[in-house]
């Protein structure tokens, strides 16, 4: 159904090995992430700790792996809430049209009035250091997009004789879905949902790193970042850990999004 | 040319509302007795007694039910009563006349330097498909738009600022400070307007039109800047209009990463300290500048192509 490009491949290997990587080091280094030790402030990378420890002599290696399982967890999770709504309401637009489709853009054109990190910003503010104000805020923002580009398609594959015909033998809505429209929608997903979940990454990482995402000590990539930038002299392997993490997530959901201009 | 004003004034008032609405769940959630936070955080907590707290009750309307408190919320808000400052205890509005010129000046900056760096070498690759420059290009990027906002700052700063120490790594006052924030910006706008560029120079150049120009017997240049010129302007203006989102949110990470004074910076703030009244105006005027900026980019489209005015 869906053929992925050599550039894609290369973004889903990525991402696995980042998954891998997250779920995996727990599993062979056993201990808490957020657990200090001041006698082992800020140990370069080798040694007793593989990747090093932070200005609290937290593990490096445990604190990254915990990071990654935090972003991608809420980049699935709020992926997958935007992605069922946006598709479902798409196409509910798309082949119903009139007021519901024109209720709907309306609902769309309002969240997209407001730049989105504002709205998360916002919805942070209401409850500080909560989870469901991430989850809700980059949700309300990603499905918008999935709205969009659904609606267009649903729009162009409901006014073809494929989908009259169908109706027209006595098919249900749902066979219709799944028979025309999910073919021709299950790539432009695909598309929308890496790009969103790069979003969403780079959203919470902007949260921490500006103090208002998630508080410490939970381990969040941003959040470590500015911890650590007073650190670039004393330790620039250390503060380049986080950096290069956010930079692979991103890369690997930009190239299964695909190389091209949006 | 009426329909997108009034299409940009419905927006501004959608920002207004939603913010409004946002602002006033955010002062209802607050635990405890509002009027006594208030009150104690507008005049200190050693003279907040019961009189003081029922006059604060009785401004913000704390009293009422929720419905009819939004509605005088947004009373204050059309007569641009934003209130006072929890923190400084001075009007909200003073406070943004301060930092929105920081703000506008750094965004207006970052634009700029965004429209002299990506266009321009992506026209120079359009012209040559798949040369060196081009290929160049196309993976700086690709590579640049996996970075962060931040992090490119970060690099910016470690570089530019400490390696090398050409330009002040943050701060406010002088003409260098604005490089490195306004840098940070245009660089990730830059990224993608450079192949918005090369894209609409590859499609011109391969149109009829075009190579009509070529075939009546034009110079290259001449043909460039008559045929291709404005027709390459076009969506790369249009898509300004997708980048000012970017713009925005960067703007609030990007101050906060420079210390430069700015409405981005400040809402960061107001939400660390929950300063309501501030938290709603900053809000407010970032969504309004990026409605504006909008409406800016509209105007701008309409001058370039011809073809909108009529339609």
């Amino acid at each position: 159904m869906i053929r992925l490009s050599r550039g894609q491949w290369a973004g889903v290997a990525l991402l696995l090995l980042l998954a891998l990587f997250a779920l995996g080091v727990p599993q062979v280094v056993p201990g808490d992430p957020t657990r200090q030790s001041l006698s082992n402030a800020l140990l370069p990378p080798g040694g007793p700790f593989l990747f090093g420890t932070d200005p609290f002599g937290r593990d490096m290696l445990l604190r990254l792996a915990a990071a990654v399982r935090l972003s991608l967890g809420i980049a699935l999770l709020t992926t997958a809430l935007a992605g069922v709504i946006g598709v479902a309401l798409g196409v509910l637009a798309g082949a119903c049209g009139g007021w519901v489709d024109r209720a709907l853009c309306g609902v769309a054109d309002t969240l997209l009035a407001l730049p989105g990190l504002l709205l998360v910003l916002l919805l942070v503010a209401i409850a500080p250091g909560r989870f469901w104000p991430l989850y809700l805020g980059v949700s309300l923002v990603l499905w918008v997009e999935y709205f969009r580009m659904t609606r267009a398609a649903a729009l162009r594959i409901a006014a073809s004789p494929a989908v009259e015909a169908s109706r027209l033998l006595g098919f249900g809505p749902f066979y219709r879905f799944r028979r025309h429209y999910w073919p021709e929608l299950a790539p432009i997903t695909l598309t929308v949902g890496a790009f969103g979940s790069a979003t969403s990454v780079m959203s919470v990482a902007a949260l921490g790193f500006v103090n208002v995402g998630v508080r410490p000590p939970t381990p969040e990539l941003g959040q470590m970042m500015i911890e650590l930038m007073p650190y670039y002299n004393e330790a620039p392997l250390i503060l380049a850990q986080p950096i290069l993490v956010v930079v692979l997530l991103v890369l690997a959901l930009n190239l299964i999004a695909g190389g091209k201009t949006q | 040319m009426i329909r997108p004003i009034l299409h940009r004034v419905a927006q501004a008032l959608l920002v207004a509302l939603m913010v409004g609405v946002l602002t006033f769940a955010l002062m209802r959630s607050l635990p405890g007795d509002m009027a006594w936070r208030v009150a104690a955080g507008r005049y200190g907590y050693d003279i907040t007694d019961a009189a003081v707290m029922e006059q604060v009750r009785q401004s913000l309307a704390l009293d009422q039910p929720a419905a009819l408190a939004l509605l005088s919320w947004f009373g204050d808000l059309l007569r641009l009563d934003l209130g006072v400052s929890l923190i400084s205890e001075l009007p909200v509005v003073d406070e943004i006349a301060h930092q929105l010129g920081a703000s506008v000046t750094l965004a207006l900056t970052a634009l700029l330097l965004s429209v002299l760096l990506g266009p321009p070498l992506g026209v120079l690759a359009g012209l040559r498909p798949g040369g060196g420059l081009d290929r160049a290009l196309f993976a700086l990027s690709i590579t640049l738009r996996a970075l962060p906002q931040f992090v490119i700052g970060l690099l910016l700063i470690y570089g530019l600022a400490i390696v090398f120490g050409l330009l002040p790594a943050s701060g406010h006052g002088e003409a260098g400070h604005v490089v490195l924030p306004a840098l940070t910006l245009a660089i990730g706008l830059a990224a993608v307007s450079c192949r918005v560029a090369r894209d609409a120079t590859v499609a011109v150049t391969t149109s009829g039109y075009y190579r009509f120009g070529e075939t009546k017997g034009l110079r290259p240049l001449d043909n460039f800047l008559r045929h291709g010129l404005r027709n390459i302007a076009v969506p790369i203006v249009t898509y300004l209009g997708v980048q000012l989102v970017y713009l925005i949110e960067g703007v609030v990470v990007v101050e906060t990463l420079f210390a430069w004074p700015g409405i981005g910076h400040a809402l960061v703030h107001a939400i660390l300290a929950r300063d309501v009244p501030m938290i709603q105006g900053t809000a407010l005027v970032m969504g309004l500048m990026f409605v504006l900026l909008n409406a800016g980019v509209d105007v701008m489209c309409g001058a370039l192509d011809p073809r909108r005015r009529t339609s």
